[in-house]
C-alpha cells in the first residue's frame, strides 16, 4: 500500500503536476497562434518570440516596481508587471500590423508571404530582446517560491516520495482556467467576440453584416497580447527566464495548435495538454514509477526512458506527423485545404 | 540575357574585382567561393519557392544533412570505434527494422478496425524501440568511447569527397521526400510547420549523437578535392609563376588553392543552372509554370498538382543539400554548432526574393549581392564609423568607446548588427 501511494506521489510529483503546467504554459501560446490563423489566416512564426519580448518588458516593469518597494507578499510581483506589460505588448502587435501586416492584407498576399514576413518580424523582435536584457537570462521570481515542499510533505505524509507544488506551477494552471474561461466567455457571450468568430468563419459574410474589420484585427491582437505575456511570464516564472529557449516553443506551440485544429481555441487547449503530457511522458525516466507500482519480480532493470530530453520537442513532431497521416483536420478543425 | 541582367552582373564582378584590389585576392577569391556556394543554396530554395511557390522554412536541415554527408562519405573510417560499437549498432538497427515491419503488417491487417490498429501499432513501436535501445545504448558509449579526444565516431568511408557532395544532395532529397508527402495537397502552412520540425530535428540528432559526427566536438580535418597549399609551395612550377608575377609563394599559393575550388563551385553550379534551365524549358517546367499560373487549371487538365510539388520540393531540397555538402568541404570541417536558422535558411530566402523568385539567373545574381553585402556590413560599418569620427580629436569619447566598438559589438551593450547575426542561436 505505501508502495503505491509512493508510486503515485512520486507520479503526480514529477509528471502530472509539471505536464499540467508545462500544458496551461503552451496552451497560452497555442491559442494565440491558433486565433491568429483563424482571425488573420497566417501562422505566425513570431509568436515565440513575441512571448519571449512581452516576458522582457514585464521583467523591465517588475524590477522598477521592485524598486519602488511594491511587493505582492507570497505571490511574485511579476504578476502586477505582467498586468502593466500587456498593454505594452498590445501596443506592439497593433503597431507590427499596422506596419507591416496591413498592408499585405490589403494587397491581399499569398499565405506564404504572411508567413516570411512574421518570420522578418521575429528577427526583429529577437534583436529588441537582446537590446532590452541581452541574451543572458534571469531569475525575477520573488515571494513563496513552493506552496508544498518536499520536506515538509515528508513530515507530514511519512512517505518516502515527496510532493512538490510550486507556486507557480500552480499559478499557471489556475490562470489558465481563469483566462481560458474568460476568453471562452468573450467569443461565445460578448457581441465583439461573436463577431470575431463570424469574421474568422466567413470574411465576407462578416463584412456585408457590418463587422468593422479592422476593429477585429485590433481586438485580436490585444487578445494575443494578453494571452502571450500571461504564458510568456508564466512559463519564465516557472522555467527561469532565458530570452532565447522561447524559440523551442515554437514547434510545440503549432504542433498543439495542429493537433487540436488550426483556428479552433478548445482544440489549442487540447492540444497542447496531449503535446505537453506526451513529451514529458516519452523523456520521463519510469524505473522509480514502475519500481513501486509493479510487483518487485517485475521491476525493470534500466532507466525505461524513451528518448533522451535532448529530443524533447521532436516528440512534438512525432505528433504532428501522426495528426497530418491519421486526421490532417485536427481533433476539432474544420479539413483546411 | 537581356541588358539590365549583363549590367548587374557586370557591375557585381567589377565590385568584387575592387575588392580583390583594395583589400586582397584572398578575401575577394573567399567571397566569390562563398556567393557560389550560396548560389546553388538559392537555386535550390528558387526551384521550391520560385517554380513551385512551396514555403520551406527548414532549408537548414538541408544544408546540414548534406553536409553530414561529407562526414559519412570522405572521413576516414575508425576501425577501432566499428569493432567496438559496429556490431551493436547494426543489431539495434536491424530491430527498428524488423518493428517497422512488423507495425506496416499490424497497419494492413487491423485496417477495419482503427482504434485495435492504433493501439496494435504503438504497442508494437514502444516495444521495439525500447528493445533496440538494449542494443543502440552499449553501443554508441562504446563508440564514443574509442580515443574520445580525436575520433568517438564511426568516422566515414574514405571515399573521394567531391563524390559526397552527390551523396550529400541524395540524403536531403530523401528527407525532404515524406516531409513533402506528408503535408501534399494541404494549405502551405503545414509544409512550413512541417518543414521548421524537421529541420530543428536534424539539427538535434547532428548535435547530439556524437557516435555519428561527433556531436558539438566537431569534425575537423576532412578530405579536400583540391591540393594543400604547403604541397603547392614546393612545386616548381609554382616557384616559378611566383618569381614571374612577382608575389610572394604563399600567397600565391592561398589564391591557387581558392581558385581551384572556384573552379569547382562554379562547375557545379554551372551543370545545375543549366539542368535548370533546360528543365524549365521542358515539358516539366511548361507543367510548372502552367500550374503556378493557375492550380484549377491544370488541375482539371488531368496534372497532378500534389505530386508535381512534390518533385519540386524534393528536388529543390536535394539541390541545398549539394549546397551543403559543398560548404563543409570549403571549411575543411563539420561545425554542428553552426546551423544557425537566420544564415542558412532566412538569408538563402533574402537571396531569391532580391534576385526575383522564378528566375534562376536573379537568384544566382541575388546570391552574390546578398552573401557579399552579408560579409562586407562589417568592413563598411567600420569605415564609416571611423570615417563619421576622424574630426573630432583622438581621446573624443565618442571614438574611442561607444562609437565604433559599439558597432562592432565588442561595446558596452552588443551592437544591433551582432545582435541579428546572432539571432536564433541555441543558447
Amino acid at each position: 500500500m505505501t508502495d503505491l501511494l509512493n508510486g503515485l506521489i512520486h507520479l503526480t510529483s514529477m509528471l502530472v503536476l509539471p505536464g499540467l503546467a508545462y500544458g496551461s504554459q503552451l496552451a497560452f501560446g497555442a491559442l494565440g497562434v491558433t486565433l491568429i490563423f483563424g482571425v488573420l489566416r497566417f501562422s505566425n512564426f513570431a509568436h515565440a518570440e513575441g512571448m519571449s519580448l512581452g516576458t522582457a518588458v514585464c521583467i523591465l516593469l517588475t524590477l522598477w516596481l521592485q524598486g519602488k518597494g511594491i511587493a505582492l507578499g507570497p505571490l511574485p510581483t511579476a504578476l502586477i508587471g505582467m498586468c502593466l506589460a500587456v498593454p505594452v505588448m498590445a501596443l506592439v502587435f497593433i503597431g507590427t500590423d499596422r506596419a507591416l501586416y496591413q498592408h499585405f492584407r490589403r494587397i491581399n498576399a499569398r499565405p506564404e508571404v504572411f508567413m516570411i514576413v512574421s518570420a522578418g518580424v521575429m528577427l526583429i523582435m529577437n534583436g529588441a530582446i537582446r537590446l532590452i536584457v541581452g541574451p543572458d537570462g534571469r531569475e525575477f521570481e520573488d515571494g513563496e517560491r513552493f506552496i508544498v515542499t518536499a520536506g515538509g510533505f515528508r513530515a507530514w505524509s511519512g512517505l518516502a516520495e515527496p510532493l512538490v507544488l510550486k507556486t507557480s506551477q500552480a499559478m499557471t494552471i489556475g490562470l489558465a482556467l481563469a483566462v481560458g474561461f474568460a476568453l471562452f466567455l468573450f467569443l461565445s457571450r460578448t457581441r465583439s467576440g461573436r463577431s470575431m468568430r463570424a469574421y474568422a468563419d466567413n470574411r465576407n459574410l462578416a463584412l456585408l453584416s457590418g463587422v468593422d474589420p479592422d476593429r477585429i484585427v485590433r481586438l485580436t491582437w490585444v487578445l494575443v497580447a494578453v494571452l502571450s505575456v500571461t504564458g510568456g511570464v508564466l512559463f519564465g516564472l516557472d522555467k527561469g527566464y532565458r530570452p532565447f529557449v522561447y524559440q523551442q516553443l515554437l514547434l510545440p506551440m503549432f504542433a498543439a495548435a495542429v493537433v487540436g485544429g488550426l483556428g479552433s481555441p478548445l482544440g489549442a487547449i487540447a492540444g497542447s495538454m496531449i503535446v505537453a503530457f506526451s513529451e514529458l511522458a516519452l523523456t520521463f525516466a519510469w524505473k522509480k514509477a514502475l519500481g513501486y507500482l509493479l510487483p518487485a519480480a517485475w521491476a525493470p532493470e534500466g532507466l525505461m526512458q524513451f528518448l533522451s530530453t535532448d529530443y524533447k520537442f521532436a516528440i512534438s513532431f512525432l505528433i504532428l506527423v501522426v495528426v497530418l497521416l491519421v486526421r490532417p483536420a485536427g481533433l476539432f478543425g474544420k479539413p483546411v485545404k | 540575357m537581356n541588358r539590365r541582367t549583363t549590367l548587374l552582373y557586370a557591375a557585381m564582378a567589377a565590385v568584387l574585382l575592387s575588392v580583390a584590389l583594395l583589400q586582397s585576392w584572398q578575401l575577394a577569391l573567399t567571397i566569390v567561393n562563398l556567393c557560389l556556394i550560396s548560389a546553388v543554396m538559392a537555386l535550390g530554395v528558387n526551384v521550391q519557392w520560385g517554380v513551385a511557390g512551396m514555403f520551406n522554412v527548414g532549408t537548414m536541415g538541408s544544408a546540414a544533412i548534406g553536409g553530414l554527408a561529407v562526414v559519412l562519405v570522405s572521413a576516414p573510417p575508425v576501425r577501432a570505434a566499428w569493432a567496438a560499437g559496429g556490431a551493436g549498432l547494426l543489431a539495434s538497427a536491424a530491430i527498428l527494422v524488423l518493428t517497422a515491419g512488423v507495425a506496416l503488417a499490424f497497419w494492413r491487417w487491423f485496417g477495419s478496425r482503427p482504434l485495435l490498429r492504433g493501439g496494435a501499432v504503438a504497442a508494437v513501436l514502444f516495444s521495439g524501440f525500447l528493445l533496440a535501445q538494449q542494443w543502440f545504448l552499449p553501443a554508441t558509449a562504446a563508440i564514443e568511447a574509442v580515443d574520445a579526444a580525436s575520433a568517438g565516431y564511426l568516422g566515414g568511408l574514405g571515399l573521394p569527397v567531391a563524390l559526397s557532395w552527390l551523396i550529400g544532395g541524395v540524403f536531403a532529397g530523401l528527407l525532404a521526400w515524406p516531409v513533402g508527402r506528408l503535408t501534399a495537397g494541404l494549405r502551405s502552412d503545414y509544409l512550413a510547420v512541417a518543414t521548421f520540425g524537421i529541420s530543428e530535428i536534424v539539427l538535434a540528432v547532428v548535435r547530439n549523437e556524437e557516435w555519428l559526427a561527433r556531436g558539438v566536438k566537431n569534425v575537423t580535418g576532412l578530405p579536400r578535392p583540391v591540393p594543400y597549399e604547403s604541397d603547392l609551395q614546393s612545386a616548381d612550377g609554382v616557384q616559378t609563376l611566383a618569381l614571374w608575377l612577382g608575389l610572394p609563394l604563399r600567397d600565391l599559393a592561398s589564391i591557387l588553392v581558392k581558385l581551384a575550388y572556384t573552379a569547382w563551385f562554379l562547375a557545379v553550379l554551372g551543370i545545375i543552372f543549366w539542368l535548370l534551365e533546360r528543365l524549365g524549358r521542358a515539358p516539366w517546367g511548361r507543367m510548372m509554370r502552367a500550374i503556378r499560373d493557375n492550380e484549377e487549371a491544370a488541375r482539371a487538365m488531368g496534372k497532378d498538382v500534389a505530386r508535381r510539388h512534390l518533385q519540386a520540393f524534393v528536388l529543390g531540397s536535394a539541390i541545398v543539400g549539394i549546397g551543403g555538402a559543398m560548404l563543409v568541404t570549403l571549411d575543411g570541417q563539420f561545425t554542428a554548432g553552426a546551423y544557425q536558422p537566420l544564415r542558412y535558411t532566412f538569408l538563402i530566402w533574402v537571396m531569391v526574393i532580391i534576385g526575383g523568385a522564378g528566375n534562376h539567373r536573379g537568384a544566382v545574381y541575388g546570391a552574390f549581392l546578398i552573401w557579399f553585402v552579408w560579409v562586407q556590413a562589417e568592413t563598411a560599418g567600420l569605415w564609416l564609423a571611423s570615417a563619421a569620427t576622424a574630426l573630432l580629436a583622438p581621446g573624443n569619447p565618442l571614438r574611442t568607446k561607444p562609437g565604433p566598438a559599439s558597432l562592432r559589438g565588442d561595446g558596452a551593450y552588443p551592437g544591433l548588427r551582432d545582435a541579428f547575426r546572432a539571432a536564433w542561436t541555441h543558447p
